[in-house]
């Protein structure tokens, strides 16, 4: 393994992390308000709305990233939208992280039993007091580990962006195969730094799993 | 934890003979069957009423409609002046006014034993922390449970938890307290330090509606007893004339269920 290859090109993968980490991350929170928005459109039941979202979310569920990336990067020119590639980038993990946020939450209300609203209920709470004291902190302590999954999940799927020559950490990579046919340290480099991004997202995401579970969260 | 429990706490009167609770002609239907059927019943204030029949007999339901839990299909449920209706803006104000225990204790798991019993009185009467800790701290001792303040409920037993959702109640200063079978699903030596609160409460001279399956706590507690069969009122006296002289003879079965002929007696009569 050549050190000097991999010194010279670290900045390169620096610069690379970087993109991957602000496209992840500003996908990650899209997501988190889409899934936000849907899962209390189905849980309070709107008409109509409830139905469309359930359509997005077995669209969105049900299909590869990659192909909801290409739609977005070659489809919408067609229709007269202009975006670059990382709006792209965004708006396709928000899309597809959107419909898993929205049944991460979706399914922590509705595990919250529905006695625990009348209990709150017989002590003169109205529907808004209820929801934010009792039923959302509850709900979210049990969402918890699909959501951090979620995370997880997401942060990795950027590795597709590639393919719509965003210069992430995977297009640098490939880059320099292709260029130097140096894959051992290219690819070594690739793995250390999705696991600098990744792996204290694991730990915070633990840290807040545990915090959840042993010390309560909310009023 | 005998002796004089709870007392001064505020939220009644003890001024009795006035109408505090009113049901006239309820009716209440879950799709095709009839629950409640034309039900009338007046609780006055300080009287204890016990609720009793067998399950599925509407007892149940009876509490979650005064509560406004469930709507009602037919007739009028007034607290004082004011109709409880599911649909009435008021709702809250009059939900305030009555508390509630649940059979399955029902207390927030998210929360501390003392965070539960503040919550309602903080958010929903804005009243201030430290009055209502001190009151909390003050009636959680009388439970026997002052040192249980800061623990999770789901490090309490299930008689602790039961104390601290009474106590809960309480807090808020009802008018009239309804109990849904609160010891049905505690193991039986820990139905006495529920009952024992009870027993305090009604001492005390609050406005109690008691649904329970425990006859021998009814008959100690009750100033009524009423009987419920197929959503009906049946029986409606005191505790003296309905366990030792019951009129209809559906009370009649449903009393002798309690009691149990002995074997050994059995035995001496073959011989």
């Amino acid at each position: 393994m050549s050190l000097e290859f991999i010194t010279k090109y670290l900045p390169l993968y620096e610069k690379a992390a970087w993109l991957t980490v602000r496209i992840g991350f500003a996908g990650v929170v899209l997501s988190i308000v889409i899934g936000l928005l849907c899962a209390a459109i189905q849980y309070y039941r709107i008409p109509v709305l409830s139905g469309l979202t359930a359509v997005y979310i077995e669209l969105s569920r049900n299909t590869p990233l990659l192909v909801q990336l290409f739609f977005l990067y070659y489809g919408l020119p067609k229709i007269g939208v202009r975006t670059d590639a990382q709006v792209c980038g965004m708006a396709g993990l928000a899309f597809l992280g959107g419909s898993y946020m929205a049944e991460a939450f979706r399914s922590g209300l509705e595990a919250v039993e529905k006695i625990q609203m009348e209990s709150a209920q017989s002590l003169g709470m109205n529907r808004y007091q209820t929801m934010r004291y009792v039923i959302l902190p509850q709900a979210f302590s049990i969402s918890v580990p699909a959501f951090v999954a979620n995370v997880i999940f997401l942060l990795k799927e950027t590795s597709v962006f590639s393919a719509i020559s965003l210069m992430d950490l995977m297009f640098t990579a490939k880059d320099l195969i292709g260029l130097y046919y140096k894959m051992t340290e290219s690819l070594f480099l690739l793995v250390v730094f999705y696991l600098i991004i990744l792996l204290p997202v694991s730990i915070l995401g633990a840290a807040l799993e545990r915090r959840v579970r042993y010390a309560g969260f909310g009023a | 934890m005998a002796g004089p429990l709870l007392q001064d706490v505020p939220g009644q009167d003890i001024a009795c003979g006035q109408a505090l609770l009113t049901m006239e002609h309820v009716t209440k239907r879950f799709e095709e069957s009839l629950i409640l059927d034309d039900i009338s019943l007046t609780i006055q204030k300080g009287e204890v009423i016990v609720l009793v029949g067998s399950s599925g007999c509407g007892k149940s339901t009876m509490l979650r409609c005064i509560n406004a839990l469930e709507p009602i299909q037919g007739g009028i449920i007034r607290l004082g002046e004011e109709q409880i209706d599911p649909k009435s803006r008021g709702l809250t104000s009059i939900r305030q006014k009555i508390g509630m225990v649940f059979q399955s204790y029902e207390l927030f798991p998210h929360m501390t034993v003392l965070d539960n019993i503040l919550l309602a009185p903080m958010k929903v009467q804005k009243r201030k922390k430290a009055d209502i800790t001190e009151e909390a701290v003050i009636l959680l001792e009388r439970v026997g449970l002052k040192e249980k303040a800061g623990c999770f409920p789901r490090q309490l037993s299930g008689g602790q938890k039961q104390r601290v959702a009474i106590v809960r109640a309480l807090c808020m200063h009802p008018e009239l307290m309804l109990f849904d079978e609160v010891t049905a699903a505690l193991d039986p030596e820990m139905v006495r330090e529920v009952l024992d609160v009870i027993l305090a409460l009604a001492a005390q001279g609050r406005t109690m509606l008691i649904v329970t399956h425990e006859m021998q706590f009814a008959r100690a507690v009750a100033d009524r007893v009423l009987f419920l069969d197929k959503g009906k009122i049946i029986e409606n006296a005191p505790p003296e004339e309905f366990f030792e002289n019951p009129k209809t003879e559906r009370a009649k079965q449903f009393l002798n269920t309690f009691s149990f002929e002995t074997v050994k007696g059995k035995d001496k009569q073959g011989k």
